[in-house]
């Protein structure tokens, strides 16, 4: 006779209640992991999305995510040319405000060079950019749909493609574009404003830059080794691959990370107390009927039992409706919330061991009950 | 029945003494207590509030430890004036069965598993176990209200599933703790007759603390406690 699953079914619906509270409690946990995992993912994106294995910046700079990096337009055929390079592709970096339908769009804006690296890794419907002007690939968080046009600067765009998961570290949704459209986009001024430059002397701004060279290097070749050789240009900075990830996670968004991170360990250590309450009152409430059960003969570990049964279950379905509901809702959150199996599992874990040390403190209470309370009223 | 006709008694206390707390504080709760219970005998312990009902019941039960004198249930020495047996829970469920004062049924049990738990305990297996639970029921005629859970039973319909639980392992030794306190006298009336008429059948020693002088006919015998002694048992 399972005691602990006769006691929580003669209470159905007030456990049920308490896993469910849990659950939430365990959701928020979980979305909170999820969103720190996403903030990290989605600064690694935008610099993963080239698949390339070095960065060519500003020399002095940590460009072009961590620092404003700014080099010459030619630089990618100076790239292309040093030994190991097997294909290099210039690339621009802005974030433009525009509206569309009424609503307002905040967007990643990339301009490429299109069949060098540097575009956007896989689209998930229409083309690529085949069109030297005024044609975009978007990602879908956009909410742009294939043949809208959306105007950026003084030009109107039509969305040919769309792509997923690009988003820059801040969370705006990335559009690309070609390269050439996007210094227009950068450093063309209005009219008057051209006027006004014109009238002082100043002419054009040299639009002929770009915020990075991306380059892939040839098989069997080290990227660092390539570096060095890019290294010598004094004007220019290289950083490989992994350097550019290691300054996005550590500079870039650190902070927040470790601001995300200490909450959730908060919300984790808050979760702990409040199992570990549920499941010391839940014990408390049935001392009559544990010393009852001891005055009758039962066992310390008929008790033990009961008692940890009661808490593993309450744990298991607490995060079993905690993972099912933030997996149901983690699309809605407006910020990517990534859960990937192993912190889904650490956290089933870490729940597992709170459930276990929290009985303990039941337990305790439990074999401190003298049998002699059962008696009288 | 009467001493001489059983010559081995279920109970037998001798000179047992228990005090709570040191110096000043000292509180002697029973003073060299001495009784016996032979089979079939159902007996009462009587005395004013403090008197030292409870902690006597309590020390037949093993459920506190005396602090001196000699103890013995069904043959078998349970405290020889320094130790307390250290298996007292399996001595408990296998010798001796307790009636509360508010029946104290688990409440998220039915009738008959509330019965079916001490056997199951005992080692039975469930089915079995439910099977004989069943049958005590039905013998103490609440088989009726067998898969009722204790919030939907009557005050003696509770008690009766609570007779019904003390008796499941065939204990030699009852032991009830105001059994008729939540009962009408009609109903109080019926509890004790079953209570004598399982003493007989069973040879079982039944102890009750009671307060209930209108079941004082249905006692063999009654021991009156006063301030931890027992004066001379009336029969």
């Amino acid at each position: 006779m399972n005691l602990a699953y006769r006691d929580v079914r003669h209470k159905l619906g007030r456990f049920l209640l308490t896993c469910a509270g849990l659950g939430l409690l365990l959701g928020v946990v979980l979305a909170m992991i999820g969103i720190y995992r996403g903030l990290v993912v989605d600064a690694l994106t935008i610099a993963r999305a080239p698949g390339i294995d070095l960065w060519v910046v500003e020399s002095g700079t940590r460009g072009p995510f961590a620092e404003a990096s700014r080099i010459p337009g030619d630089t990618r055929e100076a790239v292309t040319r040093v030994g190991g390079v097997a294909a290099a592709g210039s690339i621009t970096y802005q974030t433009v405000e525009t509206e569309h339908q009424a609503r307002k769009l905040r967007l990643y804006v990339i301009g490429y060079e299109p069949g060098r690296p540097g575009g956007p890794p896989r689209l998930i419907a229409g083309r690529g950019i085949v069109r030297s002007h005024h044609e975009l690939v978007a990602d879908r968080s956009t909410g742009l749909g294939i043949g809208d046009r959306i105007a950026l600067g003084r030009n109107t765009f039509s969305v040919v493609g769309l792509t997923e998961h690009q988003v820059n570290s801040g969370g705006d949704p990335a559009v690309y574009i070609t390269l050439l459209d996007a210094q227009k986009l950068q450093f063309d001024l209005a009219p008057p404003a051209y006027r006004v430059q014109l009238a002082r002397g100043t002419g054009a701004a040299v639009r002929d830059t770009v915020n990075a060279v991306v380059a892939r290097v040839q098989p069997n070749v080290a990227p660092d080794s390539v570096a060095e050789s890019v290294r010598r240009w004094k004007h220019l900075a290289a950083i490989t691959q992994e350097g550019q990830e290691a300054i996005l996670t550590g500079s870039l968004v650190d902070r927040a990370r470790r601001q995300i991170g200490l909450f959730t360990s908060l919300l984790l250590v808050v979760s702990a107390v409040i199992i570990a309450l549920i499941i010391y009152t839940m014990t408390m409430e049935k001392l009559k009927q544990i010393a009852t059960l001891k005055l009758i003969g039962a066992p310390d570990r008929t008790i033990i039992g009961m008692i940890v049964q009661q808490a593993l279950a309450l744990g298991f379905i607490g995060f079993g409706i905690g993972a099912a509901l933030i997996l149901t809702a983690k699309n809605y959150f407006p910020r990517r919330v990534v859960l990937e199996p192993d912190n889904v599992l650490v956290l089933a874990g870490i729940v597992f061991l709170v459930c276990l040390l929290s009985s303990g403190l039941g337990v305790r209470a439990a074999l401190r009950v003298d049998p002699a309370t059962a008696l009288g009223g | 029945m009467t001493e001489s006709q059983a010559p081995e008694p279920l109970v037998r206390i001798r000179n047992v003494s228990k005090h709570f707390g040191e110096g000043e504080t000292r509180i002697d709760a029973l003073r060299e207590v001495s009784l016996e219970v032979f089979p079939g005998q159902v007996v009462a312990l009587l005395g004013p509030s403090g008197s030292g009902k409870t902690t006597l019941l309590n020390a037949i039960g093993c459920i506190l430890e005396p602090s001196g004198g000699r103890m013995e249930l069904d043959g078998d020495v349970v405290y020889d004036g320094r130790w307390l047996r250290s298996d007292l829970r399996r001595l408990r469920l296998d010798k001796i069965g307790f009636i509360f004062q508010f029946h104290n049924l688990l409440p998220f049990l039915n009738a008959t598993d509330n019965v079916a738990v001490v056997l199951n305990l005992a080692g039975l297996d469930s089915g079995e176990a439910r099977k004989r639970a069943v049958d005590l029921l039905d013998y103490l005629e609440v088989g009726n209200r067998r898969n009722a859970f204790p919030a939907k039973l009557s005050g003696g319909e509770a008690q009766r599933v609570a007779i019904a639980r003390a008796l499941a392992n065939r204990p030699r030794i009852i032991l009830a703790d105001e059994p008729t306190a939540a009962l009408d006298s009609k109903r109080a009336g019926i509890v004790m007759d079953l209570l004598r008429k399982l003493a007989v059948e069973q040879e079982a020693a039944i102890i009750a603390v009671t307060h209930d002088e209108k079941i004082f006919d249905r006692f063999d015998r009654i021991f009156q406690l006063r301030d931890g002694r027992l004066d001379t048992g009336v029969t």
